[in-house]
């Protein structure tokens, strides 16, 4: 029993390696792909990091090998991203942080569609507010009025 | 032929300042003669325009590289048609095609003048003021005819490589046209309002002229798509590029347009709303136009940029201030005739469209133009790219699509929840039963927001799909009854009927269609590779094999390519030829996408260059599933609105009762039948 235990230690422990490097491995791509897409070549192209297709581009190949390093250096998401910033600027960030004045641009769109729905909120119970028309103290229209009240019923239903 | 060019663009200049300063003198006058010469300087200065843009055509054709343009945009060995192209490669050649268009429309409009000759005669001097602008900045800062100084080289610098593919033949006079067409709405508009024009023809008589611009927008806008799909090599065609944002910008503010006018057609009402919809729409063409020129913000269409920027900020202020003026002087004429019955009515859901376009079209300009606030607020530049823009813009697009669903279930004025409820109740289900198929075949939503987003397009997809299949079902239906005949002819004979009504369903059946190419785009699959002879790729259920790789060289262009077998399931299904060019002229590098595209994905191969130290290709290869269902919803776009465009079908029993009202009238009028009688 305990020739046993002892047999299988080993054997657990490489399978945990194996798993644990394999896992490694893919979570390095998928953030890899994560953190290139998060990013901008600084060719001059105006392209996402990993969507610049220049041939011989001077910096696209150089910027994906430091994004490699830094992530089997085991940098996390954010160190990674700002070691881009520290060496390139801000505008190596394919879209603005969540930080600082740079939160107005996200925030804005929503504020305005916010603002902009309860406008038209307010607008819709407004009109509808509006004083209803009266009927007729004549109901005995004309053979032309009713033509034309029929023209107009016919225009305002038929789309 | 620069001398020729060269006058004949003064010339167009002279009659241009003409026809706007007559027209508004005539029109103040009321001096109809004076008017008429007006209508005729620009129908003159149409002539001369085309004139000039031929003369520059020609000087392409025939290599006359002592003018600057042609030189710096053509070459001896470029295909015939890309030196036609070559009027719109540059700068001013692009400008003296927009002249052009513009007169062409100023033209239209002028031999239609019958229509209704005071409010054309309004339109006609606004059409002349705007041509006068770009004939100033052709003739004085970005002129096309410049020549070149001291010896004339023998050969020209050549196109740009990126632009010499065949959709570039037509995509950038497409968006033009779209561009160009809005200053006719924009001119009616305009018009209609400084003569304080009663009732809605002015809106009947620019729906078409809307119409068409719009086709010409939509379809200059995804050929741009396209064109960056097939040529620049990157796999995908949208980069959320300024120029891009630019397109949709006017486009999205048009649609918005189409819709509300309806609620001015038939209920007199949002009147003030559909003047500045037109009005932004017109602004925001020349805005594009601007953002293009003028380098304020950096993008990929770098090759248009220079100073001419300062003219259409001038442009810009002049427009938006005479549209202010006259709105705030003659708004008491675009007074609203009906309220608002009910929120549950086809009023408000064209309220809420009109909402969401519009926030989609701040929140477009809002990211274009943040990093020129950014830096002018904080003083560091930051980049807002495709993360941005589609992390804000998906979820306004998928509130616009659920819209799409429920508008054609509502009725005008009031609709009851019970009809609501009926209406509703299968395109849910449908709607409902697409998103769980979808998530039992492996879809999960939960693991990431853009799969999320892409479930959601595709389940309102089906439902509006449904909405938009009941209505030619039922109205079919109807008209089956009516006439004895099977479903399908009653569609299509509703469809014939009514084709404003049928014609946008199908329109928006094609925007469903583009929306489920776009759903497609979170499980793209991308590799890159170095494939020697015999060597395999595995992407997706697709293995590449390396068979060759070869050179070719003609007088334009030298090109290397790789001949790859397609296997699929161990089957051979295709052999594909990715390429790089060589363009000599210019030396410049480009590469011709090879592309496998079917209805579930494309394959997508690019041959990115040599590994400088092997010698054996690089290609990149894309699994891009559902792409070709944009590019097949357009065509139903455009086919939709061309069915819209076409006069309504009557049959002939309508038509008969018809004549013989109309014929009862004109009785009537004359005096020769009494009305009433005993």
């Amino acid at each position: 029993m305990l020739r046993n235990r002892e047999l299988l230690h080993p054997i657990q422990v490489l399978g945990i390696a194996v798993l644990a490097i394999a896992f490694m491995g893919a979570d390095v791509d998928a953030r890899f792909n994560k953190l290139g897409h998060q990013l901008m070549c600084m060719c001059g192209c105006n392209q996402v990091l990993l969507e610049c297709n220049h041939v011989g581009c001077a910096y696209s190949e150089r910027m994906r090998n430091e994004l490699t390093a830094s992530l089997e250096r085991g940098d996390n998401d954010s160190l990674a991203l700002q070691s881009f910033v520290q060496k390139y600027g801000n505008t190596v960030l394919s879209a603005p942080t969540s930080s600082g004045f740079n939160i107005v641009a996200w925030i804005m769109p929503f504020a305005v569609f916010a603002a902009a729905s309860a406008l038209t909120l307010w607008l819709v119970r407004l009109w509808k507010s509006r004083p209803v028309a009266q009927p007729v103290a004549h109901p005995n229209l004309g053979s032309d009025e009713l033509d034309a009240l029929r023209k107009k019923a016919r225009q305002e239903t038929e789309f | 032929m620069p001398q020729i060019g060269s006058f004949t663009l003064l010339l167009a200049l002279a009659l241009a300042v003409y026809s706007f300063v007559a027209g508004a003198l005539a029109l103040h006058r009321k001096d109809d003669r004076l008017g008429e010469t007006a209508r005729r300087a620009g129908i003159a200065c149409w002539a001369a325009v085309t004139i000039a843009a031929f003369a520059l055509v020609l000087a392409a054709f025939g290599n006359d590289f002592s003018v600057a343009y042609i030189l710096h945009h053509s070459n001896r060995d470029l295909p015939i048609a890309y030196k036609f192209a070559a009027l719109w490669s540059g700068q001013e050649g692009s400008l003296l095609l927009w002249a052009w268009l513009l007169s062409t429309y100023g033209l239209v409009m002028r031999l239609r003048y019958k229509v209704d000759p005071q409010l054309t005669a309004y339109a006609s001097a606004i059409v002349a003021a705007v041509q006068v602008f770009f004939l100033l900045l052709i003739n004085f800062a970005a002129h096309p005819f410049g020549l070149v100084t001291g010896s004339i080289p023998p050969d020209g610098n050549g196109l740009n490589p990126l632009l010499q593919y065949p959709e570039m033949v037509i995509h950038p006079p497409m968006l033009y046209l779209g561009y160009v067409g809005v200053t006719a709405p924009f001119a009616f508009a305009l018009g209609a309002l400084i003569m304080k024009y009663p009732g809605e023809k002015w809106i009947h008589i620019t729906r078409r002229w809307t119409m068409v611009a719009w086709l010409f927008l939509t379809c200059g806008v995804f050929l741009g798509a396209h064109w960056a799909y097939a040529v620049l090599g990157w796999g995908g065609y949208w980069g959320w590029d300024p120029v891009e944002n630019a397109s949709i910008l006017p486009w999205l503010t048009m649609t918005a347009f189409l819709h509300s006018v309806m609620m001015q057609e038939k209920r007199g009402m949002m009147k003030m709303w559909n003047m500045w919809l037109i009005f932004t729409t017109f602004l925001l063409a020349i805005f594009g136009t601007f953002l293009t020129r003028s380098g304020v913000v950096s993008s990929v269409h770098a090759f248009a940029q220079s100073g001419i920027g300062i003219w259409f900020v001038w442009f810009l202020a002049i427009a938006f201030a005479t549209c202010v003026f006259f709105f705030v002087r003659n708004r008491e004429t675009l007074k609203s005739e009906h309220r608002l019955d009910s929120l549950i009515s086809r009023e408000s859901s064209f309220l809420f469209n009109n909402l969401v376009l519009l926030v989609a079209c701040f929140a477009v300009l809002w990211g274009t133009l943040f990093p020129v606030l950014s830096e002018w607020v904080t003083g560091s530049k930051v980049t807002v790219g495709p993360p941005f823009f589609n992390r804000v813009n998906v979820p306004i697009g998928l509130f616009l699509l659920f819209l799409t669903g429920i508008g054609p279930l509502l009725a005008w004025r009031q609709t009851s929840w019970d009809s609501l409820r009926r209406n509703f109740l299968w395109p849910t289900i449908v709607g409902v039963v697409t998103a769980v198929v979808l998530i039992a075949r492996g879809m999960k939503p939960w693991q990431d927001s853009a799969y999320f987003y892409s479930l959601m397009a595709i389940s309102l997809s089906a439902l509006v799909a449904t909405t938009i299949f009941g209505e030619f079902w039922r109205g079919g239906r109807v008209i089956a009854r009516q006439q004895h005949i099977s479903i399908p002819s009653g569609m299509v004979q509703i469809t014939r009927r009514n084709t404003r009504r049928y014609g946008g369903y199908l329109v928006h059946f094609g925007v469903i269609l583009i929306v489920i190419g776009f759903a497609g785009l979170p499980f793209n699959q991308d590799k890159e590779q170095e494939l020697g002879f015999g060597d395999k790729m595995q992407i997706g259920n697709y293995t590449l094999v390396c068979q060759s790789y070869t050179q070719d060289d003609t007088p334009n262009y030298s090109s290397e390519w790789a001949v790859l077998d397609v296997y699929k399931n161990g089957k051979k299904i295709d052999t594909m030829y990715p390429e790089r060019r060589f363009y000599k002229a210019s030396e410049q590098t480009s590469t011709i996408v090879a592309n496998r595209s079917r209805p579930n994905e494309d394959l997508y191969l690019v041959y990115t260059g040599k590994n400088p130290d092997t010698g054996r290709p690089i290609i990149k290869a894309h699994v891009n599933p559902l792409v070709m269902w944009i590019w097949i919803g357009v065509i139903v776009v455009g086919f939709g609105t061309v069915l819209a465009l076409i006069p309504n079908w009557k049959p002939p029993k309508v038509r008969a009762v018809e004549k013989a009202r109309e014929e009862t009238e004109a009785a009537v009028k004359r005096g020769t039948v009494e009305v009433g009688g005993d």
